[in-house]
């Protein structure tokens, strides 16, 4: 089992023939993912060539909509490497296709145009991670985005971060133990999946034994998260906040990460996720041992 | 990108809100200038804060030798720590009453939410802490926004006074324009002001603009960015395209990814403590690039910092392989060459990083320090930084 992505799931790449889309398309192939096929309007009818995990070559067709991609191949996964100026275009054409999911990795997505397609997805049928996020990775079954395949393989451990390269140092740490799936979210204000979506089906996923759930300074998503797994969640969760140091009002690399006055601040954050009974670690290191702890006492 | 409310002035007038926007200048003697065409004015000092007022930055004028005096007094001035260079002069117009009013991006909700009491102005703080229920807070959802019959609702819900009724509800829609044109992230009236003769206008403005959106569609608001109100190092940094936020410490920290690095930050803060409480002197973020020039640039801000008394570079190899983040710091040290002055600890983990560690030793650069883990680096550059 897994969340929101496994072996059978089909994905195709919006963008696949730009430099991000063309190199990461190669990556999910070498991971064992199934990549079905791409959308690029301009250069319909065409195809690319990568090689799979196995080095045989894979011809990909090239569709000119999401519509006819979803027809021809049966994906049910989009990954959008669209530039930023196109992705609310893009993500739109994903969901009024009906596309289940779609994967947003582009970074610098202005957050009025993510409003306006959070609104437009409201009663639709996609579910959509991102922007500016990482992707999500089952490994060993798929991967639909830029996740390092290479670091673990399946296992316990259920993760849901903010920041990729923290969920790759987490998955770094604890590659003894594995990965049910591990989803970054995205560092912007807002995203289309949230720490709380994530806890609810790492909570109804039978293979995942315990959550680690990361988080950063900026938004109250953190203390949402702990008040819900206060409510809701009966698996072990242990977790990280980064962004102690953060001055206040400065933006820390992602668009979302900054203190506003007194709130969004990592301390308050901890202290919220503390009080929901959740462990949290004061370095990355620290938590990958907190959780290192509860897999070895299952 | 927040702006300075001359700034916002501009943009408020541009789609339509009513503000009179004043003269912005430099120098006592063009305040005075000013006012002499003005007659009766008002100085305000233009820094990015709160509390202006409160810290003596606002002041009357009935002449235009008193606009010189406030404008000596308030120029150069530091209010919360920020000096200021620039005062708006514009002319003095007592508020017979004054409203709150402001859009914002409501991260909680995933929507916009619009704040407004008719209650009191530049006090809506207080108004919030006394009297909540004069603080209406109404959702906007982003995919119908504000047309009139929206502003209508939102007026009416305010309780804006009849005679300034219409005018509240043309301003709610102009202000949503400044909103949505401009890719904002806040649009604050504070205060709206009811003026003599039942005339409603924006007396202060606050705008915050998404710098994303400014990238991808907005090239005229570079036109808002003030040279000499930036950090010089930040300025430089932002000119070679690094994602880079000066801070008040001794250890140097280059990283890739945001979270990664804001947690580096923190690692360096908590091993600091063991150390002659030295802390980390910025983030910098050199994402998955990490080839020699990009390495080179973050090391040529971070050792013009003159409080950097050493460098913690904490790289984890995700899709750019270790050798590759290796080869980059020693090209870069090449780059550098006698530039570089101050001791680097490395900490390298992830893809390849046995390869990555064993280039880095045969280099075997006198300022370079490889360490296994992020904490053992903190510590060790923490212990540099207090040497």
């Amino acid at each position: 089992m897994s969340i929101y992505l496994n072996k059978d799931s089909k994905v195709i790449v919006q963008g696949i023939t730009g430099g991000m889309g063309a190199k990461h398309t190669a990556l999910m192939l070498d991971s064992g993912a199934q990549i079905v096929g791409g959308v690029n309007a301009r250069k319909a009818g065409t195809t690319v060539t990568h090689k799979d995990h196995e080095g045989n070559d894979v011809t990909l067709p090239v569709f000119g909509t999401v519509e006819e991609a979803m027809k021809e191949t049966g994906a049910d996964v989009s990954v959008l490497f669209v530039p930023p100026a196109f992705t609310k275009a893009a993500a739109i054409e994903a969901i009024d296709a009906e596309m289940p999911l779609i994967v947003v990795i582009t970074e610098g997505v202005p957050v009025q145009d993510t409003a306006e397609v959070w609104s437009y997805l409201q009663g639709k049928a996609t579910r959509m991670i991102g922007p500016n996020c990482p992707g999500i990775i089952t490994p060993g079954e798929s991967l639909a985005g830029i996740t390092p395949h290479t670091i673990t393989g399946k296992g316990p451990v259920g993760l849901v971060s903010k920041s990729g390269t923290l969920t790759y140092q987490m998955m770094y740490e604890l590659k003894d133990f594995g990965f049910s799936t591990a989803i970054g979210i995205g560092g912007d204000p807002i995203v289309g999946t949230t720490h709380i979506d994530a806890l609810e089906a790492f909570e109804k996923d039978d293979e995942t034994k315990v959550i680690v759930m990361i988080g950063e300074i900026g938004g109250d998503a953190e203390e949402r998260a702990a008040a819900y797994i206060k409510e809701n969640i009966s698996k072990p969760v242990v977790g990280y906040v980064a962004g102690f140091t953060a001055p206040e009002g400065k933006t820390m690399g992602h668009a979302g990460a900054i203190v506003s006055g007194s709130a969004g601040t990592a301390q308050a954050k901890k202290e919220a996720l503390e009080a929901a009974g959740v462990k949290v670690g004061k370095t990355p290191s620290e938590t990958a041992a907190l959780a290192r702890e509860i897999l070895q006492s299952l | 990108m927040d702006l300075m409310e001359y700034q916002a002035k501009k943009l408020f007038a541009k789609h339509g809100v009513a503000v009179t926007e004043g003269v912005v200048v430099e120098t006592a003697e063009e305040a005075r200038k000013a006012a002499e065409e003005m007659g009766f004015c008002v100085v305000k000092a233009q820094v990015k804060a709160g509390g202006r007022g409160k810290a003596g930055g606002v002041k009357l004028a009935k002449t235009a030798d008193e606009a010189f005096e406030h404008a000596s007094n308030i120029l150069g001035m530091e209010i919360k720590g920020l000096k200021v260079n620039r005062v708006l002069i514009a002319p003095a117009t007592p508020p017979v009453e004054e409203y709150y009013f402001s859009f914002l991006l409501d991260r909680s909700n995933r929507q916009y939410l619009c704040i407004a009491s008719v209650e009191g102005g530049v006090e809506i703080e207080e108004v919030a802490k006394t009297n909540p229920d004069a603080v209406k807070k109404i959702g906007i959802d982003p995919g119908t926004g504000v047309d009139e019959a929206k502003a209508r609702e939102i007026a009416t819900e305010c309780g804006f006074p009849e005679p300034v009724f219409e005018q509240a509800v043309s301003m709610i829609q102009s202000l949503y324009t400044v909103f949505t044109e401009e890719d904002a992230t806040l649009v604050e009236v504070n205060p709206l002001a009811r003026l003599e003769g039942d005339k409603l206008e924006a007396l202060d403005g606050k705008v915050s603009l998404d710098e994303n959106a400014s990238e991808v569609r907005h090239e005229d608001h570079e036109q808002f960015v003030i040279r000499d109100e930036e950090d010089p190092l930040e300025a430089k940094a932002k000119d070679k395209g690094l994602n880079y936020v000066k801070l008040d410490g001794q250890v140097g920290i280059i990283g890739n990814g945001a979270g990664l690095v804001m947690s580096t930050l923190d690692v360096v803060a908590y091993a600091g403590e063991a150390h002659g409480g030295v802390k980390p002197a910025n983030f910098l973020d050199i994402g998955g690039g990490a080839n020699a020039q990009v390495m080179a640039d973050g090391l040529d801000v971070i050792l013009n910092d003159e409080q950097v008394k050493s460098v913690f570079v904490n790289v984890f190899g995700g899709i750019t392989a270790c050798d590759e983040v290796a080869k980059g710091i020693v090209g870069a040290l090449d780059i550098l060459g006698n530039e570089a002055t101050k001791p680097l600890v490395v900490r390298l983990d992830g893809n390849n990083v046995d390869l990555g560690r064993q280039i880095l030793s045969e280099a075997n650069h006198p300022l370079v320090t490889i360490v296994d883990t992020m904490d053992g680096g903190a510590d060790k550059a923490a212990e540099l930084a207090n040497a």
